[in-house]
């Protein structure tokens, strides 16, 4: 399910990729006011240039990351120790195992290209794209209302 | 042939190339310690693990190449965290290999146990917990890639005892690992920072410590000349452009002259190069610059726009995107520019008593300092206000000559560092101490145990090996001063204060075992002198915990140490004793008086813009 299967070319960004390390770089080379926004939840989540609609505007960051003890914790702890926030996220491991899919739920502001400037360092961190086809929706329904009430 | 891990750890350093290690053992780390007890590799055993970090750090910062620290699980780890995160914040390669109590008592409480891995990891490039032997053969050389690739920096390895006791059966052995190349910067983009620099009128190029790591200070000079653009400096880029260039403006920020902050006020364009944008450099970061563009050359494109953004940022080698951005410049004059520059140095000197009426006031013993000393000496500083005074006063001529503790600012860096400085010059010296694993011998790639003999004894040179057993004593000598003494090595001078060289006195013990060439001046004015400041200044003078009951003899306690100590008399040519003291070969501790409430001026207070720079309270009224 959380491999992405339809969703439109993501923007790729490797270790390789350089300070264009742009979220989406159709939008970064378009001056802000002519990006339009193609669906709530789509597009209007990339620009940064305008105040947000609301503070709350969320954006999904899917991260593909070697599959070992320790990786959440560089993870998680790379948004406690900057400071940014981090709202949700899952974590999946892909085909043999070896490697994992991270999918985190990140408040869209305009320090998020530096949070995934220095995700892009972290060396288990294999690649980094902007999930434009997920919105906050995806991470609430795998919450509590949705599940049965099991105590913990 | 089997081995055990710790075997293969040791046989994996040497394949490195690393020949010095410094370190403390413990129980967790006791079987890498055997293994090492017939290695070519020198054990330098500290009196604390910091300083084992420190002196590993004084070698990286003068070769550029990864330097290794050892520790002990627990508090051995725990106390090598400052250094390592010290190095993380400098942008230092460094190993640091940690033991860790076995994997069945891990989360156990254990003896010793600390989570090393989890307390390393926000101050490291990247931690390891090794859990085979076999993943040593990857890790060891990841390690060393990982730190001196790119932007350098420190990496943790912690290897819990059992996998130092496993054995297990090497047939190929890895490469060793070191740095690789960063991805080129695309041609546009230095296409168009050319024609900025050649459009802008008043461009000035703002050097990092990453110009000196990128070996790029030549090129930043020599685009400096072309563009006739003056040229300030980070604490940690000190050394990158001789004192004496006519472009050159000195440090930036905080306690910058004044004409440099004002300089920068001016600028239509500001090239920075392999910095940060610290905020000791730029205070308050939205009046930094104000009139200019911003263009950023750095190899981590984190750094693009983290603080300022930058109009143009450049991500890849500084020494390379240099290199072919002056292939695209012309000549250019500015001699209006250039002018101007030279007035503000000349209008704004750093002020300071005539050294007749006071020879021990901090800057002219600076002054003094960048007399006397050859212009290749190394000299460390520890952090305060004698840290501020050298880089104003002193000289520093070439890169990789003064290392400070820029990003941390880690009191108690001063001495150790100066020791692994100093073992990393007498090494240069004499390559069968130490060297880089370029000078080594040519290491056969995928060499087979089969053979015969271990790795490491088919590695070692004869040479090497003869040289090793005439000429230094065994491990268990170390008591012993002949070893340093046969070759001290170049003179390292350690400029501390009073406050800062108690946090790692216990090394001069070290130094001792070593007998090394190394001086520490001790700038005593018995205070925590930028404590003590900044209390003066912003916070009514109301002082608390800035002043010291008590002051060591510090002469004395270098005695205690077995090295020679003296103290300055203000009153009887103490420039002229303090040059002798330097002269004479071997280590020492100097303690120099100096008067207890000297500031450092000119200073930006934290949090204001550049431009609002407190002056020397005498010298306001004359030179408002």
């Amino acid at each position: 399910m959380l491999e992405p299967t339809s969703s439109p070319p993501p923007s790729i960004v490797t270790l390789a990729d350089q300070c264009n390390v742009i979220r989406d770089k159709s939008s970064a080379a378009t001056p802000a006011a002519t990006v339009q926004d193609d669906a709530p939840g789509g597009r209007c989540n990339v620009l940064r240039d305008k105040p947000s609609a609301s503070p709350t505007t969320a954006a999904v960051i899917e991260l593909r990351v070697r599959n070992h003890p320790g990786t959440m914790a560089h993870v998680t702890g790379l948004f406690a120790r900057r400071g940014f926030n981090l709202e949700a996220i899952v974590c999946v491991p892909v085909a043999d195992g070896a490697t994992s899919c991270m999918l985190l739920l990140v408040a869209d502001e305009p320090r998020l290209e530096q949070v995934e400037r220095q995700l892009a360092k972290l060396y288990d961190v294999l690649t980094i794209r902007h999930r434009q086809d997920l919105t906050r929706e995806f991470f609430t329904r795998l919450g509590p209302s949705a599940q049965s009430p099991t105590a913990v | 042939m089997k081995i055990t891990g710790a075997k293969l750890l040791r046989i994996l350093l040497e394949r490195q190339g690393i020949r010095t290690i410094a370190g403390i053992p413990g129980g967790a780390i006791l079987p890498f310690y055997d293994a090492l007890h017939q290695s070519r590799i020198r054990h330098i055993l500290t009196r604390h693990e910091q300083g084992a970090g420190f002196i590993a750090q004084g070698m990286a910062r003068v070769t550029g190449k990864a330097a290794v620290c050892l520790a002990t699980s627990g508090p051995g780890a725990t106390n090598l965290l400052t250094a390592i995160a010290d190095a993380r914040l400098d942008s230092v390669p460094l190993v640091a290999i940690t033991g860790q109590v076995s994997q069945a008592l891990i989360g156990t409480d254990a003896f010793q146990e600390v989570d090393t891995y989890g307390l390393t990891l926000p101050v490291t490039k990247h931690n390891f917990l090794v859990r085979d032997p076999a993943e040593l053969l990857e890790i060891v050389p990841l390690a060393f890639q990982l730190a001196e690739s790119g932007r350098p920096g420190p990496v943790a390895v912690d290897v819990p005892k059992d996998v130092q006791n496993a054995t297990i059966d090497v047939r190929d052995w890895p490469e060793p690992g070191g740095p690789t190349p960063a991805p080129a910067c695309p041609d546009a983009l230095i296409d168009e920072l050319a024609h900025r620099l050649i459009a802008a009128q008043r461009p000035v190029l703002y050097l990092g410590g990453g110009v000196i790591a990128s070996g790029a200070t030549d090129l930043a000079q020599a685009l400096a000349h072309r563009l006739s653009a003056p040229v300030v400096c980070t604490l940690m880029a000190l050394g990158a452009v001789p004192p004496d260039d006519s472009l050159f403006m000195g440090m930036l920020g905080m306690h910058a002259a004044k004409g440099t902050n004002f300089l920068l006020e001016e600028a239509d364009l500001l090239l920075a190069i392999g910095a940060r944008f610290d905020d000791r450099a730029t205070g308050k970061v939205a009046e930094f610059c104000p009139k200019a563009t911003i263009a950023h050359i750095d190899i981590d494109a984190a750094e693009i726009g983290k603080i300022k953004p930058a109009f143009h940022g450049l991500v890849g080698d500084a020494a390379d995107i240099l290199r072919r951005l002056l292939d695209r410049l012309p000549q250019q004059r500015r001699p209006a520019w250039r002018a101007r520059a030279t007035e503000l140095r000349r209008t704004h000197p750093l002020h300071a008593p005539p050294c007749a009426d006071q020879p021990l006031h901090p800057v002219n013993l600076c002054r003094h300092l960048g007399e006397i000393l050859e212009p290749d000496t190394v000299l460390t500083t520890d952090v305060g206000q004698h840290q501020m005074w050298i880089a104003q006063a002193y000289p520093v001529r070439r890169p990789r000559t003064l290392l400070t503790s820029g990003g941390l600012g880690t009191m108690g860096f001063g001495l150790p560092a100066a020791i692994g400085a100093a073992l990393a010059l007498r090494a240069r010296r004499s390559p069968d101490d130490g060297g880089s694993p370029a000078e080594g011998p040519a290491l056969p790639v995928r060499r087979s145990l089969d053979e015969g003999g271990s790795p490491a004894e088919g590695l070692a040179l004869p040479v090497r090996r003869s040289l090793d057993e005439g000429g230094s004593p065994a491990e268990g000598l170390a008591l012993s001063p002949a070893e340093g003494l046969a070759e001290p090595g170049p003179r390292v001078v350690c400029v501390s204060g009073d406050g800062s060289i108690l946090m790692n006195i216990q090394e001069l013990a070290t130094l001792a075992d070593l007998g090394l060439n190394v001086a520490v001046l001790v700038f005593n004015n018995a205070q925590l002198g930028l404590v003590r400041q900044q209390q003066e200044l912003f916070y009514g003078r109301r002082y608390e915990a800035a002043h010291f009951a008590s002051v060591p003899d510090f002469a004395a306690l270098a005695r205690a140490f077995g090295l020679r100590g003296l103290r300055l008399n203000p009153n009887r040519d103490p420039l002229g004793e303090l040059s002798a003291a330097l002269a004479a070969p071997g280590p020492c501790v100097i303690d120099i008086p100096i008067h207890e409430l000297a500031n450092v001026y000119p200073m930006v207070p934290p949090g204001a813009p550049n431009r609002q720079m407190i002056a020397e309270p005498e010298l306001a009224s004359t030179h408002a």
